[in-house]
């Protein structure tokens, strides 16, 4: 360490009060008895490891390689999105959606379009609604499979890992093709979508529909039956229904503890109640289960791809009521009244009556719910995202009692916690 | 020992050494590209023509970086650590032989043999070596003064621990089989038939083995980036990552080298050369090339299995270790005894009961593990 003005190193011990040491005295709290006599290690687990996804933040409390507590500390990707939200008007805060949880960027913003929908009242065509559900189950099996090769990859199977970014580049091409944009798509808006499919987008969604279940059987080849594979997740990381329930867990991890809880069943929206398709669950509840469920919902959600694909009606992909939605460019030349409603629009944005709502739909992750209260002005007056990793994560502790620190990994990897979610 | 047979041990084994650390290089290029194949991607192709020069862009690049000492490391042993885990992979090999006898050629009135010591204890000389190696690991892990390195360098030991007697069993069968310690005695021993067919388990065993000795995937816990960051190595910077590095490639090559040696027929043909112009017997020079090949064969394995498998946790690689290999490599020692006296006093035909009889103990250590599973399975309901 040279300071500046320096022009030899000096001694270690001088540079020693300059390493900055915490005591144990300042987490007695959070550790066993043990850790402060100094039976037990206090390991620092992130916010820079590999496989904490993120920067999420472990303090472990080690036995040996056994983990005795498990501390979670999370805000290092704190990004102030519910705040910013606030500052923007209802059509501009829906660019900041897209940025929560990266991986389900499309579900967020059905989210928020919901929500707003609610607070001021506008309806949705069919053709949009379909359109929804499609980039939703897509950009679901996207998060999944980022999930599954992600997860593999903590237990070390690390091709899995490629063969999963390598389906998922189809779809982010889809998106690109119907948004000009491959993650960050705001696609989905207040009122309907942004604008139609191109006419290429069934031909490339019918091809992914066709490629796509053989390849989830070769993953499945990869990793179901995988002697080693069982061994790094069969009875892991176990939660029961109730606990899970307690601490809020949503998403394939309750389903996967055997609580059959899906809001696309629950509280069906955008017109999930017209497809068939199943809730997976299993009740054991450990990674094994979770991954099960999770590749299960692979298959449901092209299910319901194909469905909706298939019902798929012509019409109109928003809504026409020019108090909210923009009108199209080719009305503003010719018409005075679309001229001031773009304007207006475009400058002040529109004013949604006071009160709140909540809206929820079913994320990759679990319930993801936007609460959004108005004061009568055109910008949101409290923002709030329910986020399901926030909500997940907190049963890390649970289910890590005991675990070797290799589990611990595996386990982290099953929660599928994206940071930028838990954090917002 | 004169000063013509010191000299001659110094010129092979210094070349021997250049040769190591040049396969080393080209190791890394080499799992570099066939992993991106297995996994769709291209791998290193901007060095160079096909990416070739990659590890000497690799090399320059780690000369010149900075070396850095974590703060309260043990100096001295954190650079001793990396020469200590060296080392052994570099003289481990000194006693395999390269060429049949008939490519030996006299120089200087001495005769020049394909092999750098031929020592009549050949396989015990590897085993005393191979266990030095931990050694390395260890210290560099405790040296660090880093906590994810000291859990890298505990569970190498563990690791060691456990394989070390399956490994050292499995070169007993080779020995019983061959009838002698002598590396050259056990690859002439395999003349008509490669010990892989008289001893398939044992060889599998052997395999596994060294994938836990030589800390590869999916026994690669000491450095399990997913768990530790780097494990034993997480403090290691620039040349002392390099050493580190090389020690775990060249072990790769040696491994390889080994189980070519005493279960692959060595640098004899393969079986249906025999009698041919390709036969070691006819064309002496070949000898070396079937080694070349039978390395380069059986290290494509280990960088499959890289791609493939899932890393095994440290406690159930201890109990597998104990556990399945220990007991079953005992067997295999005691049946492959038992065959061949059976086959010197009664009948020749006895011989071929060695790899049925350990096929199905095999099979029954198999069926013993998936029933520890399936147990698992109906237990977490």
């Amino acid at each position: 360490m040279v300071a500046l003005g320096e022009d030899k190193p000096r001694p270690y011990e001088e540079c020693m009060p300059d390493i900055f040491e915490i005591s144990i005295d300042d987490l007695k709290h959070l550790v066993s008895e043990r850790a402060v006599s100094g039976e037990t290690m206090l390991l620092n687990m992130g916010p820079q490891h590999p496989s904490t996804h993120g920067v999420l933040r472990l303090l472990l409390e080690l036995d040996g390689e056994i983990v005795v507590n498990c501390i979670p500390d999370i805000g290092f990707l704190h990004t102030g999105i519910e705040k910013n939200m606030e500052a923007k008007t209802y059509q501009k805060a829906e660019v900041m959606t897209d940025r929560l949880d990266y991986l389900n960027t499309v579900g967020n913003n059905l989210a928020y379009s919901m929500a707003v929908e609610k607070l001021v009242d506008l309806d949705v065509p069919a053709r949009a609604q379909s359109l929804r559900v499609i980039l939703c189950e897509l950009q679901r099996i996207a998060s999944h499979l980022i999930w599954l090769g992600t997860a593999a990859l903590d237990v070390a199977a690390m091709s899995t890992f490629l063969y999963c970014f390598r389906e998922r580049e189809d779809i982010l091409d889809i998106l690109e093709l119907v948004s000009g944009q491959r993650m960050m798509t705001t696609y989905i808006r207040p009122g309907g979508v942004w604008r139609d499919v191109p006419v290429e987008f069934e031909k490339a969604v019918r091809d992914f529909l066709k490629m796509m279940p053989k390849r989830v059987d070769q993953y499945e080849a990869l990793l179901t039956r995988n002697p080693l594979f069982l061994d790094r997740t069969l009875g892991i990381g176990k939660i029961s229904g109730a606990d899970a329930l307690n601490v809020g867990m949503t998403g394939p991890g309750l389903r996967a503890s055997g609580v059959n809880w899906d809001l696309r069943k629950a509280r069906p929206y955008a017109g999930y109640e017209q497809y068939e398709f199943e809730v997976p669950t299993r009740a054991e509840g450990d990674v094994y289960a979770r991954y099960l469920v999770r590749v299960q919902e692979m298959r449901e959600s092209l299910k319901i791809v194909e469905q909706a694909l298939d019902k798929m009606p012509l019409g109109p992909v928003r809504s026409n009521n020019h108090k909210f939605i923009p009108p199209p460019r080719s009305e503003i030349g010719v018409s005075m009244e679309a001229l001031i409603h773009h304007f207006k629009l475009w400058t002040e944005g529109f004013n949604a009556p006071k009160g709140f709502v909540y809206s929820a739909v079913e994320s990759p992750r679990g319930e993801l719910g936007v609460y959004l209260e108005s004061d009568g002005g055109p910008k949101p007056y409290r923002v709030h995202w329910r986020t399901p990793s926030f909500d997940n994560l907190q049963a890390m502790p649970l289910m890590t009692k005991g675990v070797f620190v290799a589990d611990l990994v595996a386990i982290i990897g099953s929660i599928d916690i994206v940071l930028g979610d838990v954090d917002r | 020992m004169t000063f013509a047979s010191i000299l001659e041990w110094l010129i092979k084994g210094f070349v021997w050494v250049m040769i190591l650390l040049g396969g080393f290089a080209y190791l890394t290029y080499y799992e570099r590209r066939a992993l991106a194949r297995i996994q769709v991607r291209i791998g290193p192709n901007r060095a160079g023509p096909l990416g070739l020069l990659q590890p000497i862009a690799d090399a320059i690049k780690l000369i010149f970086k900075e070396e850095l000492m974590p703060a309260r490391a043990d100096k001295l042993l954190f650079f001793l650590a990396p020469i200590i885990t060296l080392t052994p992979a570099l003289v481990i090999t000194a006693v395999v032989p390269f060429g049949p006898e008939g490519l030996n050629f006299p120089l200087f009135g001495r005769v020049i043999t394909w092999q750098i010591a031929d020592i009549n204890v050949g396989i015990l000389y590897i085993m005393s070596i191979a266990s030095i190696a931990v050694y390395g690991i260890v210290l560099a892990g405790w040296s660090s003064n880093n906590k994810y390195a000291m859990l890298g360098g505990l569970r190498s030991t563990a690791q060691m621990i456990s394989y070390e007697l399956a490994l050292g069993l499995s070169f007993v069968s080779v020995i019983v089989l061959a009838d002698s310690t002598r590396m050259i005695d056990i690859v002439e021993a395999q003349k008509s038939m490669w010990f892989m067919v008289l001893q398939p388990v044992g060889m599998v065993i052997f395999l596994i083995a060294t994938l836990a000795e030589v800390n590869r995937s999916p026994f690669d816990m000491p450095e399990a980036e997913q768990e530790l960051a780097a494990g034993y190595h997480s403090e290691y910077g620039g040349m002392k990552f390099a050493l580190l590095f090389m020690a775990e490639y060249d072990k790769m090559i040696a491994i390889c080298i080994i189980a070519a040696t005493i279960f692959f027929g060595g640098y004899r043909e393969f079986w249906f050369l025999q009698n041919t112009w390709f036969s070691v017997d006819q064309t002496p020079i070949l000898g070396p090339v079937y080694v070349f090949i039978k390395v380069f064969i059986l290290l494509f394995g280990m960088i499959w299995v890289r791609a493939t498998l899932p890393r095994i946790r440290y406690d159930r690689l201890m109990a597998f270790g104990w556990k399945i290999l220990l007991p079953l490599s005992l067997a295999l020692v005691f049946l492959t005894a038992t065959g061949i006296l059976l086959a010197q006093e009664v009948n020749p035909l006895f011989m071929w009961g060695i790899p049925v009889v350990s096929l199905a103990a095999g099979f029954i250590a198999i069926l013993g593990m998936y029933q520890t599973l399936r147990r698992k399975e109906h237990a977490r309901a």
